[in-house]
């Protein structure tokens, strides 16, 4: 859970590629049995490859193909290659609504979410305190809570009788207890303390790697502070602001107990629509379509991402 | 000032600001988790504010609760057996990955990294129409394979990243010294990356112990874990009775974070 997620660094030169050799097996090589150990690698993942294969990757297309299959009026699904499944999802404005009102829920989450955790991550990175591990630990920490935990906090915080309602009436600012909660407000709110965690750590990782020389020599040339943050700092962070940023969002729009605890009736998150459609419709086909929809849509946008940005930074920084 | 000085003097309105919105946040970011606590001590039999005194009722009433009993022994059973299963497999992966060169390497490592952005309830309902493509009922057997797989990305990661910070020169050392490789990973390796076996495990546990959304969807119906229980009864309302044990759970939870680091740090103070 520290910072290791540095690629690894062989040394460079002659020396350097012997030795990576000799690790890799290269002493093999002298002896002409390296051909015999070439699998001893493909051994050690096949574990990990097969439980991949059996358990996630078999298991999309078989949503797949399930969503062209055929409901018939007793409840139950015959094979068949029809797009009648598509058809319904597609063309009734309803799940359209849900996919728009998931990604603009998505979008605000990860706007706040970057608004709010790029300074603070700036002032960890800059502050001098000594104790800065600590503040990290504490930014971490809230990582090892149950989600829905974290989530029905909320109800604590914003209901009629939570706590600024309370504070408030106490206060004699209101008298009558504000509707905070049950509706997008609390949704956002929730979603944003569960995500500003990932986007501060991020950010921070991203500031802290800045190599403190190039803001000077700005200053030195002349720049204001603003200028300087423009110019240097900022470009520079653009990395980690950017796995901020998309894990924010990915994690926004696939979210389910969130909406499901603090949102509203009219709320309707896509994974609520998906969870209704399996769990108490029994409606496979239209499900598979729903989640395919929903994988599609989030996969174009790492897609997107990943065409300006590397998904490698993504997954090093899970293993922060 | 050094001539490390930040861009942004330290007495400048804009840090000031800066160190406000510092505070303002990490009051936001713990608040929350504090007013779960608070009010589980709250005598008050509506589980709301205001405070009317303390009392350990509602603790009591938790240990009272067969169904939360059994929900936690399912919970504990479920993380242990699935991280166990996560981190034999991911360790042996990562090995693979950092240790070997061998062709389509980069595409295997992303591929393993996959489900980490895949939406959680994709993933759930793939799982689960495999289960019912084969007519079988919803089991343990589910939960924990669907668990396992949750985590091992994760793991994954973190024990590469370990492995890449390690030293090779003892592995060398040993090797030229004639060990095998099984003797080799056995009393070289395995003690070396040890912390980030534990904190491999220990994440993976806690993942499982904390998840709900596909687990929603795995689950038997009747069987509970305790993500799953608190939010059946959140379906109702907020009784002080879930404050309490929400309380429980985040001192657990806590206690285990604080656990694995202390862990990590003295094992990698003895490596």
């Amino acid at each position: 859970m520290s910072a290791m997620g540095h690629p690894p660094t062989y040394a460079k030169g002659v020396i350097g590629r012997r030795r990576r050799q000799w690790l890799v097996g290269g002493a093999d090589n002298v002896t002409g049995l390296h051909e015999k150990r070439a699998y001893r690698p493909f051994l050690l993942l096949s574990p990990a490859l097969i439980s991949l294969l059996l358990l996630v990757l078999a298991p999309l297309v078989f949503i797949f193909v399930y969503s062209f299959w055929l409901r018939a009026a007793n409840g139950q699904d015959i094979p068949a290659f029809q797009f009648g499944n598509w058809q319904s999802v597609l063309g009734d404005p309803f799940y359209w609504q849900g996919l728009a009102g998931t990604f603009v829920m998505s979008g605000l989450t990860t706007f706040v979410c970057m608004i709010v955790g790029y300074p603070t991550a700036y002032f960890l990175a800059r502050c001098r305190f000594r104790n800065k591990s600590l503040l990290l630990f504490l930014l971490l920490l809230p990582f090892w809570i149950s989600i829905v935990i974290r989530t029905f906090a909320w109800i604590n915080v914003l209901g009629r009788e939570g706590l600024i309602n309370a504070t408030l009436m106490a206060l004699g600012l209101i008298h009558t207890p504000l509707n905070l909660l049950y509706n997008d407000f609390s949704v956002i709110m929730g979603l944003v303390y569960l995500d500003l965690p990932y986007m501060i750590i991020n950010v921070y990782v991203s500031l802290d790697g800045i190599d403190r020389n190039l803001e000077s020599a700005a200053k030195t040339l002349g720049c204001t502070p603003w200028q300087t943050f423009r110019a240097i700092t900022l470009p520079l962070s653009l990395p980690g602001l950017g796995v901020g940023c998309l894990l924010s969002f990915i994690l926004a729009a696939g979210s389910f107990v969130t909406p499901s605890l603090l949102g509203g009736p009219d709320t309707s998150f896509f994974a609520q629509l998906i969870y209704d459609a399996i769990i108490n419709q029994l409606d496979w086909p239209t499900g598979s379509v729903l989640s395919l929809l929903l994988l599609v849509t989030l996969g174009l946008v790492v897609a997107t991402y990943n065409r300006f940005m590397s998904l490698n930074d993504v997954y090093r920084s899970f293993a922060k | 000032m050094s001539a490390a000085a930040p861009r942004i003097e330290r007495t400048s309105l804009t840090w000031n600001v800066l160190r406000v919105l510092g505070c303002i946040i990490y009051l936001f970011l713990f608040a929350p988790v504090i007013v779960v606590i608070l009010l589980a001590f709250n005598s008050a039999s509506t589980g709301s504010f205001p405070m009317q005194g303390y009392s350990l009722q509602w603790f009591g009433r938790l240990l009272e609760n067969d169904s939360i009993g059994d929900a936690f022994v399912t919970s504990l059973v479920l993380a242990v057996s699935s991280a166990t299963l996560a981190t034999l497999i991911g360790i042996m992966a990562a090995i693979a990955l950092v240790r070997y060169n061998f062709p389509g390497k980069a595409v295997i490592g992303n591929l393993l990294s996959l489900p980490l952005l895949m939406p959680e309830v994709v993933l759930a309902v793939a799982m689960l129409l495999v289960l019912k493509l084969l007519h079988q009922p919803r089991s343990f057997l589910l939960l924990l394979l669907g668990h396992t797989v949750l985590a091992l990305p994760y793991v994954v990661l973190v024990m590469q990243a370990r492995l890449i910070g390690l030293r090779q020169h003892y592995e060398e050392a040993a090797k030229t010294l004639g060990a095998g490789p099984l003797q080799t990973f056995l009393e070289i390796t395995l003690p070396l990356v040890a912390p980030a076996v534990i904190g491999g495990f220990l994440f993976a546990a806690t993942l499982s112990f904390d998840d709900i959304t596909a687990t929603l969807f795995w689950k038997k119906p009747g069987i509970e874990t305790v993500p799953t229980k608190i939010f059946a009864m959140l379906r109702t309302s907020v009784s002080p009775e879930i404050n309490a044990l929400g309380a429980v759970m985040i001192a657990i939870t806590i206690l285990l974070s604080l656990l694995g680091s202390y862990a990590m740090r003295r094992l990698a103070r003895q490596g």
